[in-house]
């Protein structure tokens, strides 16, 4: 006897169709990223006409990422690392005096859940996309925070895992992707030099690269970050959102999250101006947006902030695109206030962050400084990564703590006159 | 000068199938020109309109991105393997 199904009770998980972000040919569910026709990148193709759900209804689902499912790429029910995303929205009256802004949020993702990044959001939605396409071996090539994620939750998954790093990333880094036990190839070159072995390695064995041919499905679930940010403010919009910028696409996914949210009638209030930070020693899209040109130049980077050092970042013109659309700008900080960015996190907030949220605040800071955040502004600063993973950042720039034996005279006689 | 141009599987599609070709030129303008010719449905995702390479598509001589010497006018020399790779990822 044959058992016949409802559609809408089939719940199995199928990933999305894929349309090509610039000439518009359409694919079927697939590990590619690349059109066929004109080379350009793949996106996940939603049916315009599915139902949406409102706040009410979202409010009731689990804490999770997952809330957001029908701006997902998939239909169905997701299958694997249910339980990332919805990380806390922390005002922060000091930090936003530090700013001169009104009234200022951070976003963070420093304590996302596994693996202490904003990259368990992407990694979500790309391992339930290799779950869903048939895929057993996933990778990534990876500045250090995708390697992690990818890392723990393919383990959990019961995935294989190939992470490629750079061979001299922090040992942070290092240990935080060895010990979920994946093939952990250390590459001898910059970030881009993996990628570009990456690339090659996806095109030959068919593996589920996340963010190489598991791009379009992996993105989006960057556009999380958009959403929860809208919904922890009480459903509404900040004025202007600051993140840093690697490849871009953390940028082109907030612009793309507010405007789902904004089309939907979720939330009340524009989209936020977006704003973009870099290290001065790897800052192509900063350059890009100030030049006014169309055409990125890709750089050998030069940071301590490895998280962002990608030279030749696929998103950028993407990203200078919607920093410019929706009125934002773009800052590049060197070295030195990317670490005193961290550390004025850190003393204002309560928030240790990796060198990518040094790079954002001491952003902010400049962007402040020339009056691109102005005084009325609500403003949402994305800390995409925790600090425990570049303590090398900090060597030196913290005062020496005392060492003494256990008398107290000893301690009153370096405290004495404070006690 | 006698060099080797590796294609991804999307590219290869257009060159009957084959990821890997042999190729001649002075410069790598002059290789691409040639396989250009020789796979005439592959032509236009190799150059823009311009005669140039596209954003989305990198070519490296040996180990080097072209954007870091001269483009297309960059020289190519006896046994050099050039690769092609169609969108670069990241972050």
């Amino acid at each position: 006897m044959t058992t016949l199904v409802a559609p809408e009770l089939d719940r199995a998980l199928r990933a999305l169709p894929q349309t090509c972000r610039l000439c518009g040919a359409q694919y079927p569910p697939a590990p590619e990223a690349v059109c066929g026709e004109c080379l350009g990148p793949l996106e996940p193709s939603y049916d315009p006409d599915r139902a949406l759900p409102d706040a009410a209804t979202i409010s009731t689902r689990p804490h999770t990422l997952w809330r957001y499912r029908e701006w997902l790429p998939f239909e169905g029910d997701p299958v694997l690392s249910l339980d990332s995303g919805f990380t806390p929205l922390v005002e922060s009256p000091r930090l936003a005096r530090a700013l001169g802004v009104a009234r200022l949020w951070l976003k963070n993702d420093a304590v996302s859940h596994p693996s202490l990044s904003f990259k368990d959001r992407v990694v979500a939605s790309a391992l339930n996309a290799a779950r869903a396409l048939g895929l057993e071996t996933v990778g990534c090539a990876s500045t250090g925070n995708l390697a992690n994620a990818v890392a723990a939750q393919a383990a959990r998954a019961g995935l294989s895992a190939w992470i490629f790093i750079p061979y001299d990333l922090e040992l942070g880094k290092v240990v935080g992707t060895a010990v979920f036990g994946p093939r952990l190839v250390r590459v001898r070159g910059t970030y881009d030099d993996v990628n570009r072995l990456c690339a090659q390695a996806a095109d030959r064995y068919g593996w589920g690269l996340v963010n190489i041919n598991l791009r379009g499905y992996y993105g989006e679930g960057s556009k999380t970050v958009a959403f929860e940010i809208c919904e922890q403010l009480g459903w509404r919009t900040p004025t202007a959102v600051v993140a840093p910028m690697a490849g871009g696409s953390l940028v082109t996914k907030l612009d793309k999250g507010f405007a789902e949210f904004v089309k939907a009638g979720l939330v009340s209030g524009p989209a936020p101006r977006l704003f973009g930070a870099q290290a001065s020693g790897c800052a192509p899209i900063v350059r890009l947006v100030e030049s006014g040109g169309d055409q990125l130049e890709p750089v050998v980077p030069d940071t301590i902030a490895r998280s962002i050092a990608i030279g030749n970042p696929a998103d950028g013109r993407f990203a200078a695109e919607a920093i410019r659309r929706t009125g934002g700008w773009v800052a590049a900080v060197p070295d030195p206030e990317i670490v005193a960015g961290i550390r004025l996190l850190a003393e204002t907030s309560g928030i240790f962050t990796e060198t990518a949220g040094g790079a954002t605040v001491a952003g902010a800071l400049t962007l402040a400084r020339a009056g691109r955040l102005r005084p009325d502004d609500e403003v949402v600063l994305c800390i995409t990564g925790n600090g425990l993973k570049t303590v090398e950042a900090l060597q030196g720039a913290l005062p020496e703590s005392p060492v003494i034996a256990p008398r107290l005279r000893e301690l009153e006689a370096l405290y004495g006159r404070d006690l | 000068m006698a060099v080797t141009f590796s294609l991804p599987t999307v590219l290869a599609r257009l060159a009957d199938g084959q990821s890997t070709i042999e190729a001649n030129g002075t410069t790598l303008g002059d290789v691409v020109a040639q396989i250009a010719d020789r796979f005439p449905a592959l032509a236009p995702r190799l150059r823009d309109p311009d005669g140039g390479p596209y954003p989305f598509v990198t070519f490296y001589l040996n180990d080097e991105d072209i954007r870091f010497q001269n483009g297309f006018a960059t020289p190519v020399a006896e046994g050099d393997e050039i690769t092609v790779v169609a969108a670069i990822a990241g972050g």
